[in-house]
């Protein structure tokens, strides 16, 4: 086709990380890596999905990247792999700097990751595993994106996503717990209790700038009576920034030392705040890298953790939330890990009106953060956000009907359409479960 | 002309059913020899009962989410897949050549329905020609070989036609009648008609990862 590469309103993105990267490639390491990675890595699904493909378009229903760009082609799902792996696979790996500079920006900010082509692709193809695959390439390569290329580095170095230090860690708790008590006397948050049933972990964002939600996590946990610990020690932090840049080896290591975390504390479940990617990473990937079918320990998300407290009459609600409340189902807890209805549940619970947006539930349209692209930081702030149109239209369809908060279960997700709503001037109030549940809920005076 | 005939109907038929049997069984044999030794995992995720949820729901009309938006392609996709395979397979005259050559006979469809059904996989063949040329998304996926498979689909179709009604020149055309036949037989294990073998394993897959692992509906 005559159409260039790349829409002109993404070419003034200028990243440090894919340039200093690309300036000391040379073809011949590019064929190299692309080949050892279709070839010797991978294989069996890049070959059968490449040749099931029958080119029909059909998936660009699916993403919003496309709908938001008026069904721009390039943005299609298939129209993405046209662009990367269709192309290295005809040249066999014989591609330039230029065009791996392109498959760096295509494929880790132009696509979400979030699965929902899969689902309006006839045979299946998982398109999203295919930009993984370009996504490994480009980090074998050293061209990674860089604010997602120094959050894999603080995983490497501190074993968690925001350079958070050994002791800043166990003093933002006691911190935290310190707060709490200030509302409820004498709560505590129980570090490094050995047989303790229930491990809860957070994202190294938590602590770094969010920590009311651990403030809230205890609140709720002390309410319901549970018997839980937090680890003083690296391993509590579940995010996983390396699982989209393709280092599947540091991957391994950041889930070896959260589930040997979790074992050493003999603990019978991890608990997790509200995050998607992390809830991929713990319940879906890393595990995988480790050899588990499944995780070696059960993983509970908040959402349905928080349903099963609410089940089991452990929070009593004192007074519902009144604004007209809309859920947005993330990605990775819901096409991965089917917690819609549950998360329904809760709202319900603790909400006097729930309004849907529509798509939902499985078929719900992405944040356009998660999938590791809000991590590629402010380069590509307005690729997200242009990116992702269709969701400010669907949620403006929804305000119309009267929601007026913005439930979000996911971090990404509450980051991304943070950014929707500024933007597009939805002034609508997004929360977390736990904002409104620790604002509705009965709370005892002592712990 | 008749030696033509019996060459392309007698050795080069053996030859091209030959290709398409043992190319089928290399390609999926290939494919699982890959997964096992790349990608052995997927064989600890890849579920009967997920899987063929997947394909059955797929296979119900108007069912999957995709299909509700695109109600006249999928309509037209399942005429055309069922003419495709029907057609051939439950035709007088080819019912005739098996029986002449294996002395075996099944019920075969009345010709005129046959020559509706010819006519219908060829305008369908002219719908999705005309699918990749007008739609951006489809036409932005579109190479050369892409129109070169559905030449190759509507060939047999074509030339079937035109030979049966004995057109001027029909002799010829149905020479190449069985040649384009053979043909797309002979195609489908080494081309994008390979989706023919592919399509259930990378539904039931994706099915089994939907279902077992990920608890929801892929469709």
């Amino acid at each position: 086709m005559t159409q260039p590469a790349l829409p002109d309103e993404e070419k003034t993105v200028l990243d440090e990380g894919i340039e200093t990267g690309a300036s000391r490639l040379t073809e011949e390491k590019i064929t190299a890596v692309i080949n050892r990675v279709l070839y010797g890595e991978g294989g069996a699904r890049i070959r059968v999905y490449v040749d099931t493909c029958v080119h029909c378009g059909l998936c660009a229903e699916a993403c919003h990247y496309c709908l938001s760009h008026d069904n721009d082609p390039r943005y299609s799902p298939a129209g993405k792999v046209k662009q990367t792996l269709w192309e290295m696979i005809r040249k066999k790996g014989r591609v330039s700097v230029e065009f791996m500079k392109q498959a760096a920006q295509i494929a880790h900010t132009q696509c979400n990751l979030c699965k929902r082509c899969s689902m309006y692709c006839p045979f299946g193809i998982d398109v999203a595993y295919m930009m993984s695959v370009v996504r490994r390439m480009i980090h074998l390569l050293g061209m990674t994106p860089q604010y997602i290329q120094s959050t894999a580095h603080s995983h490497s170095a501190t074993m968690n996503q925001m350079w958070v230090k050994g002791d800043e860690w166990p003093d933002t708790l006691q911190w935290q717990e310190e707060e709490a008590r200030s509302e409820i006397a004498g709560l505590r948050i129980p570090l490094e209790k050995e047989g303790a049933e229930i491990m809860y972990s957070v994202i190294g964002p938590e602590p770094k700038f969010q920590a009311q939600l651990i403030y809230q996590a205890a609140i709720i946990m002390n309410a319901a009576g549970m018997d839980w610990t937090m680890p003083a020690t690296s391993g509590w932090d579940n995010s996983d920034m390396a699982m989209f840049t393709g280092d599947s080896e540091l991957m391994g290591r950041i889930k070896r030392r959260h589930f040997e975390t979790a074992l050493r504390l003999k603990v019978k479940k991890i608990v997790m705040g509200e995050c998607g990617h992390a809830f991929r990473s713990v319940y879906d990937t890393g595990n995988r890298w480790l050899g588990w079918r499944m995780p070696p320990i059960p993983i509970v998300h908040a959402i349905e953790f928080y349903y099963d407290l609410l089940k089991e009459g452990r929070i009593k609600i004192a007074k519902k939330w009144t604004d007209p409340v809309t859920l947005h189902d993330p990605c990775n807890v819901v096409r991965g890990r089917g917690l819609h209805e549950k998360a329904r549940y809760v709202v319900r619970q603790i909400c006097e009106n729930l309004i849907e947006m529509h798509p939902n539930r499985e078929h719900n349209y992405c944040c356009c953060a998660g999938g590791g692209v809000i991590n590629c930081g402010p380069p590509y702030k307005m690729t997200r956000i242009r990116g992702n149109r269709v969701k400010a239209e669907q949620l403006f369809a929804t305000k119309a009907k009267g929601a007026k908060t913005l439930i979000t279960p996911c971090h990404n997700c509450h980051s991304g359409l943070e950014d929707i709503n500024h933007y597009y001037g939805l002034e609508m109030d997004v929360k977390f479960i736990s904002d409104i549940l620790y604002a509705v809920m009965e709370k005892p005076e002592k712990a | 002309m008749n030696e033509i005939y019996r060459f392309v109907t007698g050795p080069l038929a053996w030859a091209s059913f030959l290709v398409f049997i043992v190319g089928s069984i290399v390609r999926i044999a290939h494919m699982i020899y890959l997964v096992r030794t790349k990608e052995g995992f997927i064989f600890s995720y890849i579920s009967l009962k997920y899987g063929l949820r997947s394909i059955i729901n797929w296979l119900i009309p108007y069912g999957p989410v995709n299909m509700q938006r695109h109600p006249a392609l999928a309509t037209v996709t399942f005429i055309f897949h069922f003419c495709l395979i029907f057609t051939p397979i439950f035709l007088l005259s080819h019912v005739v050549l098996w029986d002449e050559a294996w002395n075996v006979s099944y019920w075969s469809m009345p010709d005129t329905v046959a020559d509706v059904l010819t006519v219908v996989v060829i305008l369908c063949c002219v719908f999705f020609w005309f699918r990749r040329r007008l739609q951006p998304e489809v036409r932005y996926l579109t190479s050369p070989s892409d129109y070169a498979i559905l030449a190759l689909v509507a060939a047999p179709f074509v030339t079937g036609f035109i030979a049966y009604h004995q057109f001027p020149g029909y002799a010829f055309f149905s020479i190449l009648h069985v040649l384009s036949g053979e043909a797309m037989l002979v195609a489908i294990p080494f081309t994008r008609l390979s989706h023919m073998l592919f399509s259930p394993f990378t539904r039931a897959y994706t099915g089994s990862e939907f279902g077992a692992v990920r608890h929801v509906r892929d469709w």
